[in-house]
């Protein structure tokens, strides 16, 4: 085999002896040339949509079957859920600045603004908390309505993607403060950053149709 | 052998799949994510803290006619902001766009068949 000029110093060959910390550029080796972890992580949000999305329409469906139990108009407390949503909206900041850092091989920027991410995450799941203990005190619970059921399953598994989020969030904020991913470390975080944004964008749409449409 | 001419049977990069790239929006790439520094990031969460403000209004102002239009609208705005922009779906391989999409206009199309089977908006 006839040698082939390379300059050794190049990413290419970089990647190919496994240098763990090397750039790698969108032209990966794979089949298609782009991140099999990244295609993954896409092709699994998009089956999160007919997840959401049936778990949407059915509370549309039974939003107004409250049985003469306090409905959504009595229930919801507008300022309460609106600062819920500015908070995880901005936890999507923090989360792309936590991308950015990583991607400028910055691992404390980077652990902070995950940190943060974490903490705005757990503000959300607390006021979700709240909100949900304070329904049940009305006297609404899981099996009160098919409304309640509809509901507390929506925001019930929205809140445990939430919190299945911070968990990826805190565990990849102390692997990176103790250096212990080996390998492309920006695409871990974008991963974990992909599905945090997920999490935030079904909130955007369970604010709107679920919050603020009247019942 | 040496690491060098082993690396002579990895196929030529720009041979391979077409990833659908900008080959525009590639030159200011690297690693796949183009550098944008952070006041980028915040000028976007500030025109969606802006939209939620506005959103959060709507259910104390009356808005008439144009309420559900409204509302509806900017909750589209504000899904395909973070999508594009913080996501990266704009400047990133239209194969990940694809796959997102198809899941979520199939999801779109069944749910809103099955509202229109039970007649949710008779």
């Amino acid at each position: 085999m006839a040698d082939i000029a390379v300059d050794p110093t190049s990413e290419h060959v970089a990647d190919h002896v496994g240098e763990p910390h090397v750039a790698h550029h969108d032209h990966l080796h794979t089949s298609t040339g782009l991140s099999n972890n990244k295609l993954a992580m896409w092709l699994f949000l998009g089956s999160e949509c007919l997840l959401f999305g049936g778990l949407i329409a059915t509370y549309m469906l039974y939003r107004g079957r409250n049985n003469g139990k306090p409905g959504p108009d009595q229930l919801w407390d507008i300022p309460l859920t609106s600062v819920s949503a500015f908070v995880l909206l901005m936890s999507s900041l923090t989360m792309v600045l936590a991308v950015s850092a990583a991607h400028a091989h910055d691992d404390r920027r980077t652990t902070i603004w995950l940190s943060v991410t974490g903490l705005l995450g757990a503000t959300f799941v607390g006021a979700q908390v709240y909100e949900f203990t304070s329904f049940y005190h009305e006297g609404v619970g899981f099996t009160t309505s098919l409304f309640s059921s509809s509901f507390f399953t929506l925001t019930g598994f929205h809140g445990a993607h939430v919190t299945i989020g911070i968990i990826m969030l805190m565990a990849l904020a102390g692997l990176i403060s103790r250096d212990k991913i080996h390998g492309n470390k920006a695409e871990v975080v974008e991963l974990v950053g992909l599905y945090w944004h997920f999490v935030d964008i079904v909130w955007i749409i369970i604010f709107t149709l679920v919050y603020l449409i009247p019942a | 052998m040496s690491a060098v001419t082993e690396h002579a049977d990895v196929p030529e990069p720009d041979a391979g799949f077409d990833t659908g790239h900008d080959t525009d929006a590639v030159e200011e790439v690297d690693e796949g994510q183009p550098h944008r520094p952070d006041i980028y990031y915040i000028k976007i969460a500030v025109f969606l803290a802006i939209l939620t403000a506005l959103e959060t209004t709507t259910y104390w102002v009356d808005f008439g006619p144009f309420f559900l239009p409204a509302l509806l609208g900017m909750m589209v705005v504000k899904f395909f902001t973070v999508v594009l922009f913080f996501m990266h779906l704009k400047e990133d391989s239209k194969i990940f766009g694809m796959l997102f999409y198809m899941g979520l206009g199939l999801a779109v199309a069944i749910y809103v068949v099955m509202l229109l089977c039970f007649q949710f908006f008779a």
